[in-house]
């Protein structure tokens, strides 16, 4: 009998731990995801862009691809952002330069973070930006305007069937996270 | 005996009046075939799907039904004691597999075509809000929000119901016939998903990520829909509303909706 | 955590009406018994919230009550009735019959028992008092997907603390029965010999202690973005509220299989003890069984379809999904064999095993549907939906419960039920429970979408039919409270066989089973 109660012991504590593990894969799941993105281009994080080979940094002269510039204010958020062009049309591998003009109406300094997306999905990873004002968040004054760079490229060996590519940002107004994280930094700072 | 005579007689009464009822009624009850060659392609998946889920159903509920009227203790019978034969478990595992594939065929194909949104000719971003959804023309230059039209008397019975209730917007989103339209979908604050039945579109409307979906319609009307994925209290109250037109109508209506400064401010720029 | 010692229990129970031996009690009949109460009541109370849904649904226009309560109201009426409905009834039923079907005195883990069911009530009771909180009930939908969810009030963070608690207590169910299962069995009890019900447990419970822990991390996601600052979901911060869909369908999908593979196992009990001929393809039905536990874990994105997936990703989603209808194929098919040239009799226990294979099925059927993706995007958040989960959850997991209360409550209570009154719930129940949801395929696919309080005027007969339908089958099931108590109370002594021919341990022991079931193991042939 108590053998048996050891094993029974045994057992339920592997289970238990099975349990703890799978609590963890959960939050797992948060980079698995991230993977599982780049795979298959659903989302695709520049700082994690793959360095193009030198052949492939070759300008296609002999195709044309339309950019579309997007812009999008998400809830409470108050700039007026637009895209200097609404369309270009570019050679795959070569990189362009283009920028964004924000302006702050409000009467308070405000903080804000871009988020890219593109469509259609599968043009997602061959998008490349080199520069970008949604790589960090932006910080604009009262009532000033800016103008926001933004350098990309598109991967040649982007699909052909794939003639036209949308690059649509939101903007997310941060101000309160920002400060916060800010005093954070004063602090760490001043140790 | 008496329980199977009883069984068969309750089953039919509740068929019949379920479809006399809606007979009766003359409701929609089906799926419609729409206005797009997609949608026409998924009706006919849809009732591909059903009639084949029926016959399915007839041979797998028949041969029960009749074991449940044939091998019944009130008749005598005395049980078999078969439990199993490896030849009729692995026809019954290969059948239904090689009809799945039959049927996964045409699937793929369909969808294949709602993902290609090369070739378009215009683009409508689609912006939704809590609760109202917002249009924008991308190239013509045209943008507005679309609301419930229906009053709020009639939402509190106070006042008789108009013919479509809770399916009329102030602005509706006007699109030419023939003209392959693609839909940029976001959303301002929670997840929507924008959905007309008849052109088989239905996206979800995430904040902070573009969706894409199109459709050509071959026929000038007004097709009506509604928010698909619940956004919050009034969820059930932002509707849908498409018109298509001639093209040369919508001309007209982008002549006299446009915006000016925004319509100049879209110019192709070659390098 | 020890295993039944001698010394522990009394050989005979304390006075049922001692509060005292409901609430220290570690007898596995005991803690079935408290399962299959506290399931019953949620049911009423689950019951009462989705009658308030289609009140306000009867005709349209709003009526009765406020559209954000309205939402509450089915996300409410849906973890009431997944987490505290079907899931309780399960273990409730693990509890009674798998020590008796294996051949064991108790279940392994006595005193964790105990405190896996006494969390439930507590977990319910905060659960169910959000509805008075600042802000109302949660209104998220049980999906509970952010941004949305995140707008809910003050209830938010009680409604993940009492959805931890309903894990934790699940999760502490399904290593009682893993540990049970896999130590307890009488000698000669091999596994390929054990009853289906216990192999689809135990199926059961390993996918319970797999995914209850995702739902746990990914509602804690919630939690820490709404008061802690990440942003997990989040796009500002890098974070994508799409992947909250997929942590939850990850749970999610399982946990749809979590709710009807013990209703397999009950069938295959009942279907062959009435046709009075062994269970046909026992093998195919235990690998059928476990095809179906490992396909639930790669099908989950078919639940979003419509999100803007990469059509990879939507193609694999389809294909997986479309091969779950092999193994539930099987399965029906094998049901049908071994009803199949036997002698069979359609006691109350019967019936309910024979609607559940019928419903179950039409639940099937528009499952394969909706594997269709392109046409899913038709269906995906309409009736049809509601339609269809409704079939394989109503007459699919809740006529198994039912069919096992009236197969087993002899073996229970030591009375045979009222088979008049039996046969009769089970008339109004299957009438009515297609007078509910089978309209729902009409107005969905015309167009209705779910979780709206109020709809076009041309859904409003099969509304107003579905509603109608509600209140039957809701009264109905009152009809089968009050047969359970006089079963309890009084009717015919049922001898320990209680059926003709049903095979199994638990029908080797008295009716009704005494305390401590098999003291001493019991011989396997």
């Amino acid at each position: 009998m108590s053998d048996k109660t050891s094993k029974t012991t045994r057992g339920a504590t592997k289970l238990a731990l099975a349990a703890v593990f799978m609590f963890s894969f959960g939050y797992l799941l948060v980079p698995l995801y991230d993977v599982f993105c780049d795979l298959t281009g659903l989302r695709f994080t520049d700082e994690e862009a793959v360095a193009l080979s030198p052949q492939e940094l070759e300008e296609d002269t002999s195709r044309l691809v339309t950019i579309q510039f997007d812009v999008s204010m998400n809830q409470g958020m108050s700039w007026h952002v637009k895209p200097e062009m609404q369309v270009m049309e570019v050679h795959p591998g070569r990189v362009y330069t283009t920028f964004y003009s924000a302006s702050n109406r409000t009467v308070g300094e405000m903080v804000g973070q871009a988020v890219p997306s593109v469509a259609p999905i599968a043009a997602n990873k061959y998008l490349v930006k080199t520069e970008c004002f949604c790589f960090d968040n932006q910080t604009i004054a009262a009532g000033e305007t800016v103008n926001m760079p933004l350098s990309f490229m598109l991967n040649p060996r982007l699909p052909p069937n794939v003639n036209l590519v949308t690059l649509s940002y939101t903007f997310f107004d941060i101000t309160k996270n920002a400060s916060a994280e800010n005093q954070l930094d004063s602090v760490l700072a001043y140790k | 005996m008496f329980a199977i005579k009883r069984l068969n007689a309750w089953l039919g009464l509740a068929f019949i009046s379920v479809v006399s009822g809606s007979a009766f009624a003359g409701q929609p009850m089906n799926m419609t075939p729409g206005v797009t060659d997609i949608s026409a392609e998924v009706y006919d998946m849809h009732m591909i799907a059903f009639w084949l889920c029926v016959v399915i159903a007839v041979v797998v509920f028949g041969a029960m039904f009749y074991s449940i009227f044939a091998h019944r203790k009130s008749r005598g019978v005395t049980p078999a004691t078969f439990h199993e034969s490896t030849t009729i478990e692995a026809i019954w595992t290969i059948i239904p597999f090689v009809v799945l594939i039959a049927l996964s065929i045409p699937a793929t194909k369909t969808l294949i075509d709602m993902y290609d949104t090369s070739d378009y000719d215009l683009t409508v971003k689609i912006t939704g809000y809590q609760w109202l959804w917002h249009y924008e023309y991308v190239e013509d230059g045209v943008d507005f929000h679309s609301k419930l039209q229906t009053s709020i008397s009639q939402i509190n019975n106070d006042e008789e119901k108009g013919e479509n209730y809770l399916l009329e917007v102030d602005n509706e989103l006007v699109i030419p016939v023939g003209k392959k339209v693609r839909f940029l979908i976001t959303s301002n604050d929670v997840i929507h998903a924008w959905w007309v039945p008849d052109l088989a579109v239905k996206k979800d409307a995430v904040p902070g990520f573009i969706n894409e979906a199109w459709a050509r319609v071959n026929e000038p009307g007004i097709y009506r829909g509604q928010c698909a994925e619940l956004c919050g209290r009034h969820h059930g109250f932002m509707p849908v509303v498409v018109r298509a037109v001639p093209e040369a109508e919508y001309r007209q209506w982008v002549a006299a909706n446009a915006k000016p400064e925004s319509a100049t401010e879209y110019a192709v720029v070659s390098q | 955590m020890s295993t039944v010692a001698a010394g522990d229990h009394h050989d005979h129970p304390e006075s049922p009406y001692s509060i005292k031996r409901w609430l220290f009690t570690t007898n596995h009949k005991d803690i079935g018994t408290l399962y299959l109460w506290f399931s019953f009541i949620m049911f009423l109370i689950g019951g009462v919230m989705a009658l308030v849904i289609r009140t306000e649904l009867f005709q349209p226009g709003l009526q009765f009550v406020d559209p954000q309560f309205f939402n509450s109201m089915t996300t409410m009426h849906a973890i009431m009735m997944i987490f505290g409905v079907v899931m309780p009834a399960f273990t409730g039923l693990a509890n009674w019959l798998i020590p008796m079907m294996i051949g064991a005195p108790d279940m392994a883990l006595p005193r964790m028992n105990n405190w896996s069911f006494w969390i439930l009530p507590f977990a319910f009771a905060m659960m169910l008092s959000t509805l008075f909180m600042d802000g109302g009930g949660p209104a998220g939908g049980w999906t509970l997907y952010p941004p949305l969810t995140l707008q809910t009030g003050d209830a938010l963070p009680f409604v993940i603390l009492s959805m931890h608690f309903m894990g934790l207590s699940s999760i502490m169910g399904a290593i009682n029965v893993v540990a049970t299962v896999l130590n307890m069995r009488a000698p000669g009890m091999t596994l390929m010999k054990m009853p289906l019900f216990v192999w689809t447990w135990l199926i059961t419970a390993y996918l319970l202690i797999a995914v209850m822990p995702v739902l746990a991390g990914g509602i804690t996601m919630l939690l820490t973005d709404k008061y802690f600052g990440t942003s997990f979901f989040n796009a500002a911060g890098g974070g994508d509220p799409v992947m909250f869909q997929h942590i939850f369908w990850f749970f999610g999908h399982p946990e749809v299989y979590i709710l009807i593979l013990p209703s397999f196992g009950v069938v295959s009990s009942i279907i062959p003890t009435f046709a009075r001929k062994p269970l046909f393809g026992y093998a195919s039905m235990v690998y059928a069984t476990g095809a179906i536990a490992f396909l639930s874990f790669i099908v989950w994105a078919h639940h979003m379809f419509t999100v803007g997936m990469p059509l990879a990703g939507e193609l694999f989603f389809m294909f997986a999904t479309m091969l779950i209808a092999v193994p539930t194929g099987v399965k029906v098919f094998n049901w049908i064999a071994t009803m199949w040239r036997g002698s069979m009799t359609f006691e109350t226990p019967m019936l309910f095993a024979l609607g559940f294979i019928v419903m179950f099925s039409i639940g099937g059927f528009s499952g394969l549907m909706l594997a269709l993706a392109p046409v899913d995007f038709q269906y995906h958040d309409t009736y049809f939906v509601v339609a269809h989960f409704h079939y394989v959850l109503v007459p699919g997991s809740i006529f198994a419960i039912i069919a096992a209360v009236y197969y087993w409550l002899p073996k229970w209570c030591g009375n045979m039920y009222s088979e008049g009154l039996g046969k009769t719930h089970f008339w109004l129940s299957t009438i009515f429970v297609n007078l509910t949801f089978f309209p729902m395929h009409f107005v969905g696919l015309a167009g209705m979408p779910r979780r709206i309080p109020d709809y076009a005027l041309q859904f409003s007969d099969y509304n107003m039919m579905a509603t109608i339908g509600a209140f039957g089958f809701g009264l109905s099931q009152l009809l089968f409270l009050v047969l359970v108590i006089k079963a309890i109370r009084s009717g015919n002594k049922a001898t320990s066989q209680v059926w003709e021919d049903a095979e199994g341990l638990e029908w080797t022991l008295p009716s009704p089973a005494p305390y401590h079931s098999f003291s001493t193991p019991p011989a396997i042939k």
